[in-house]
């Protein structure tokens, strides 16, 4: 039997289990011991003791520009994007109760992409900074799109799904369009806006990425942290939630924009990858059990870990090329979906 | 259920105005574009060939187009229904349950493999591709006690969809050659194709869909349900599998000629069975025209949206195919 830990505040109070704590440390130890790992390896390989070395200041100064200037904001952006996606995926998949579905399978992501791919073309000369604000903004219009679309006098998980799936095609497809029709497309910038399409941390900055999605994850994960309590009520299904007395459509909808938000901060500077937030929910239930307190965090953790190994593993095998990590986490998870739906036939 | 159409001259009546209008849409496809060309050019293109610029125009892009759009828009149709049909999910077709997107992504690897260069070699990828993804969607839809679902196939055509086109993209991306016109392939055009890919692929698809209207009456007795089927004397598994041969020659075909073209296979099914009812030997034929005619017409529409850039048709038919696919997931999710 589990030990649990309980926290109480004032108005508010969770359990955690003493194996969710511990599979908390260990992949948190794991989670850096890979980002040194990957901050080590590229074009130029740093051995991990320089890497730590020059991480607390006292390394090689050419290993040391390496590493702050290149290489270490893509490391602290994949860890970023890679746990916001997991964690709107989770909430996603309780508030909607089916186990397969993931921000960019209903549509989502799909309109994030389409919000700053509008600003690449439409905004260039504005600053980057606001780029999250487009995305989430476009995130935000899909999703409320999607659910006046499913709205029937309440919204079912199924209406839900079915309809993301034709607006994802649909956002896909005016994406492609703006991008084929803006009046400069020279080539290039219709391979970045695809790259970018493709999912991609390639080329991210300090000042520009770093900084411009730091905050919004920050803020976002906490909150959602906070608010699982609610998914566990949401996932007994409707008539269960609101006999226990929550009030079962307004908590779907604020925990389903804490979903679209952080999917729409981590596609403005991720692109659209793919699969992360079908994963890691999983990942993580499998490791700590189905209540939410364990499973936000753990997954925000393996969806740090999957991208940051997608990366590595897309910019290094094909050297001088680098190819979008969105493809690696494509190339993982459609194998991973089909075992999904293995699974879930002794379930049925 | 009420439909449109209740007699027999009813329905006949109705097919020939659709079939004229499929004729119309031909002509004006070959008519209107950027470049204004007059009648009396067009006449003489066929009738007696000058090699001008315009005739060139006429004989090398327009009459290819439109041929391919009258046959992908037919093919992408028939195989919806029949889809539908055999899921017993009526958001099923060929874009939606990953078929398009499988085949396209057998070609970019082929080409960027392989090095397959020949139109024969496109089609015969793109039927290889469909076929597999066709079989491992089946698969997947059907794994569980609880059967082939809606949703479970839904979503297994979903997630095949984002992983080939992840895949694709990736390979595309990375290949660096003729990314320009491979992208307008990829979004789904019918534009800039010549003859030779239409008669690469034009006989299987044609057999396929003579094949739809043979199966048409198996199709009916299917529909009863499985058990009744093979109650009232049928090899559902023979007939299945023929319905799948013909869906995989129809979409593969199509996405060799034209790319992934999405919502056609919807669309017009569920069009076609508002009109006619639910009896496949009238389903099939009107599916056929309609797609064709549907196709004709957003493929026209598509060279003044953004005149004088074109804008692929696969887009058109996406921004088209939403309200109803949104109105058939309202219908389909209401238990």
């Amino acid at each position: 039997m589990n030990h649990w830990y309980s926290f109480r505040g004032r108005k508010y109070s969770f359990q955690i289990s003493r194996r969710t704590l511990w599979v908390i440390t260990l992949l948190a130890i794991v989670n850096v011991i890979v980002a040194i790992l990957c901050v080590g390896l590229g074009s130029q390989y740093i051995r991990p003791d320089n890497v730590v070395r020059s991480m607390l200041g006292i390394g090689d100064s050419v290993d040391s520009m390496i590493i702050f200037s290149l290489r270490m904001p893509r490391i602290l952006i994949a860890i970023l994007v890679g746990a916001a996606l997991a964690v709107s995926g989770a909430i996603l998949q309780g508030v909607v109760r089916n186990p397969l579905t993931s921000p960019d399978m209903i549509g989502i992501t799909g309109g994030a992409s389409l919000g700053t791919v509008v600003f690449i073309i439409y905004f260039s000369e504005v600053s980057i900074r606001y780029m999250p604000l487009s995305s989430i903004a476009g995130a935000f219009g899909a999703a409320l799109l999607i659910y006046i679309l499913a709205y029937r006098g309440g919204v079912t998980p199924l209406r839900l799904v079915l309809i993301g799936i034709g607006m994802a095609t649909a956002l896909t497809a005016v994406t492609y369009m703006l991008i084929l029709t803006a009046s400069f497309t020279p080539t290039a910038v219709a391979v970045k806006a695809f790259t970018f399409m493709t999912g991609s941390i390639y080329g991210v900055s300090w000042d520009r990425d770093v900084t411009t999605l730091l905050p919004w994850i920050l803020v976002l994960l906490p909150v959602a942290l906070f608010y699982a309590r609610h998914l566990n009520v949401q996932e007994l299904g409707d008539d269960i939630a609101e006999s226990v007395g929550s009030s079962v459509m307004r908590k779907r909808t604020i925990l389903l924009m804490m979903s679209v938000a952080l999917a729409g901060a981590a596609v403005s500077i991720g692109g659209a990858i793919n699969f992360i937030g079908l994963m890691a929910p999983h990942i993580a239930r499998k490791l700590v059990g189905p209540a939410f307190g364990g499973v936000i965090p753990v997954s925000a953790l393996i969806g740090s870990l999957i991208l940051l190994l997608s990366d590595l593993v897309a910019r290094t095998t094909f050297l001088p090329l680098d190819i979008p990590a969105g493809v690696f986490t494509a190339a993982i998870g459609a194998p991973f979906f089909i075992y999904l739906l293995y699974q879930s036939r002794k379930a049925a | 259920m009420d439909i449109l159409l209740s007699t027999r001259n009813q329905k006949i009546f109705a097919l020939l105005i659709a079939t004229l209008l499929l004729a119309a849409g031909m002509v004006c496809s070959i008519a209107f574009g950027v470049t204004n060309i007059s009648w009396q050019t067009i006449l003489s293109a066929l009738n007696h060939f000058d090699g001008s610029q315009e005739q060139l125009i006429i004989k090398t892009a327009r009459i290819p187009r439109a041929l391919i759009a009258a046959i992908v828009g037919a093919s992408l149709a028939v195989a919806g229904a029949l889809m539908q049909g055999l899921t017993r999910n009526p958001l099923a077709s060929p874009s939606i349950l990953g078929i398009n997107s499988g085949a396209a992504f057998f070609i970019v690897v082929g080409s960027a493999y392989f090095s397959a260069g020949s139109l024969s070699t496109f089609a015969g990828l793109a039927f290889l591709g469909a076929a597999c993804t066709a079989i491992l969607v089946y698969i997947l839809g059907s794994i569980g006690t609880d059967g082939l679902t809606p949703i479970k196939i839904t979503l297994a055509g979903a997630a095949l969809t984002s992983f080939f086109s992840s895949l694709s993209l990736g390979i595309l991306l990375t290949g660096g050659q003729t990314f320009d016109q491979v992208l307008y392939w990829f979004v789904g055009s019918v534009s800039g194709r010549d003859l030779g890919i239409f008669n690469a692929a034009f006989p299987y698809m044609t057999l396929a869909l003579m094949g739809a209207v043979v199966l048409a009456r198996h199709m009916n007795v299917l529909a009863l349900g499985e058990d009744i089927a093979s109650g009232l004397g049928q090899k559902t598994i023979y007939i299945k599998l023929a319905v799948g041969l013909v869906i995989i020659l129809l979409a593969g075909g199509s996405v060799s000629m034209a790319g992934p073209i999405a919502f056609i296979g919807i669309i017009i099914p569920h069009v076609a069975r508002f009109l006619v009812g639910t009896d496949y030997r009238w389903v099939i034929p009107y599916c056929a025209i309609l797609g064709a005619d549907l196709l004709l017409a957003a493929d026209i529409g598509s060279r003044y949206i953004a005149f004088p850039k074109e804008v692929p048709v696969g887009i058109m038919t996406a921004i088209l195919g939403v309200p109803f696919f949104v109105y058939i997931a309202r219908k389909g999710g209401r238990r």
